[in-house]
């Protein structure tokens, strides 16, 4: 039976996105590292980010893009998340009219695209929260 | 200290020529810039590129016969020609060189780039989406600084319109407003002719020491030649984060790094400038140039390109050279056209698109890794 990949190894589970806090500069980031990218103490802990941010930024994707093997266009942005991150996103709405600053949005593990032998590869993504 | 002088500028127009390979534009630009020198021995050679691939600076020199010397190929992005004339000024004011050939090459493949810097996954994930980058950027500045997209169009009619002056120029047609706002549509609030094209072409200058503050003569020196990376937490800049900090406003960006050490290493500042060359990968990028290399207050670029400040004839004019967005953007050669163009600019021999008494130049490059780079130059 064809299964689920997840397009990378270690950048969320089903419920939410796994990055990293760091217990000497209290900052969180994402992805999930060894070594705090902001002040390179390796005293840092794997954490559950929040499920749900605000929008911050966001386009729309109408080529695809280098390597890429999904549908066009995409959404694209950036989500704030509660514990301080901005994070790089794919959006699950490309019509820019349904999206605008700080509107509430929810993780949502979403398909990319479908490899030969039927696996669906799946990634992160936002959508806006009264769609969820 | 040594100062350093530049006295050789040589290009090969950018644009795209499909019967020529990289070595071939290298050796043209390289063959001008020594001759314009009066053909010096030279002790060593930087060769700034990203996309020519293993020791692509040996086989230009190889192909001219003047290989022997030490030849760095220099990779940052969008600076590499601007790291290389770094490495090479630093060398020559340390006294390790008398003369040196700097120049920057590229044949970029059609289309958005592809770049090694982003894993596999992110490219299988869309994440490799290089023009969706400069959109979020040019939203936030429309939001921050009270820019609209007409104000985009603006910098494209600007750099387009001056471009018509410039033989080695891709685009030297002069564009309208509306017409950049009906090309198609890349990525809100992007549009196709508000972008810059990778391409190819070369450019080359000789640097040469010369006597601290030589001012007054007719030459031109380089009075500084910075590089800089990204500081950690902005989700926007450069270095393609896959995330960053809310709290970021007190995080400089690369590009501010790169000008404010300039500025400091040539004891000048930027009510001194009479011409600047800067990044005009998007019409966005080119107002945030403004903003972070202090040419202008923070959220004011805007207002700026509305009032036609930076247009020839305005106060400060940025781009005379027609910017990227009308040579085109081959990476490894676009700090150093700026750097032909501004030394062109400096020795009054700009012709139509010279900006009158020029005397204090400035040079910006900025891109991935992060990589920024900022030249002074005066005569």
């Amino acid at each position: 039976m064809p299964g689920v990949r997840p397009v990378h190894e270690g950048l969320f589970t089903p419920e939410h996105l796994i990055g990293g806090r760091c217990d000497a500069c209290r900052r969180h980031h994402f992805p999930a590292a060894t070594t705090c990218p902001y002040c390179g103490s390796t005293a840092v802990t794997e954490v559950a980010l929040s499920d749900t941010g605000t929008l911050w930024a966001w386009t729309a994707v109408t080529a695809p893009p280098p390597g890429y093997r999904g549908e066009v266009p995409f959404g694209f942005g950036v989500v704030e998340l509660p514990e301080g991150l901005r994070v790089i996103t794919r959006l699950g709405e490309s019509d820019l009219s349904r999206l605008s600053f700080g509107q509430a949005m929810k993780l949502d593990i979403a398909p990319l695209h479908e490899e030969d032998d039927g696996t669906a590869v799946v990634t992160y993504s936002f959508v806006p929260s009264e769609c969820a | 200290m040594t100062g350093v002088a530049i006295v050789g500028i040589g290009m090969h127009p950018f644009g795209r020529f499909e019967d020529k390979t990289v070595t071939e534009m290298g050796v043209e630009a390289v063959r001008a810039a020594l001759g314009d020198a009066g053909d010096p021995e030279f002790q060593a050679a930087f060769c700034g590129t990203a996309y020519s691939g293993v020791a692509a600076g040996h086989k230009v020199l190889g192909a001219l016969g003047r290989t022997g010397t030490p030849i760095v190929d220099v990779e940052a992005g969008c600076a590499s020609g601007g790291a290389a004339l770094m490495l090479a000024a630093g060398a020559i004011r340390a006294g390790q060189y008398d003369c040196a050939l700097v120049f920057g090459i590229e044949k970029m493949p059609k289309g958005i780039i592809r770049s090694s810097f982003f894993e596999p996954w992110r490219e299988e994930a869309g994440l490799a989406a290089t023009p969706a980058y400069f959109a979020l950027r040019a939203q936030r500045l429309m939001r921050e600084s009270g820019v609209t997209k007409d104000l985009l169009a603006q910098v494209v009619v600007k750099n387009r319109r001056q471009g018509v002056h410039n033989p080695d120029a891709m685009f030297r047609a002069e564009v309208t407003a509306d017409e950049v706002l009906a090309s198609r549509l890349v990525c809100e609030p992007l549009h196709l002719w508000m972008l810059c094209s990778p391409n190819e072409g070369a450019a080359a200058v000789v640097l040469r020491a010369a006597p601290a503050r030589d001012g007054g003569g007719p030459g031109v020196t380089l009075a500084a030649a910075t590089l800089r990376s990204h500081l950690p937490g902005s989700a926007l800049h450069e270095g393609t984060p896959l995330s960053g900090l809310a709290d970021d406003a007190d995080i400089p960006a690369p590009t501010t790094l790169a000008a404010t050490a300039a500025y400091e290493e040539a004891g000048l500042g930027p009510a001194d400038l009479d011409v600047v060359e800067c990044q005009d990968t998007d019409a966005a990028r080119e107002l945030l140039s403004y903003e972070e290399l202090g040419l202008c207050p923070q959220g004011e670029s805007g207002e700026w390109i509305a009032e036609g400040v930076t247009a020839l004839g305005g106060r400060l004019p940025v781009n005379p050279s027609g910017g990227l967005l009308s040579k085109g953007e081959p990476l490894g050669a676009s700090a150093l056209g700026q750097v032909v163009e501004l030394t062109r600019q400096l020795r009054g021999g700009a012709g139509p698109r010279q900006v009158d008494g020029a005397r204090t130049a400035l040079g910006h490059t900025v891109g991935r890794g992060a990589n920024a780079s900022v030249v002074l130059l005066q005569r």
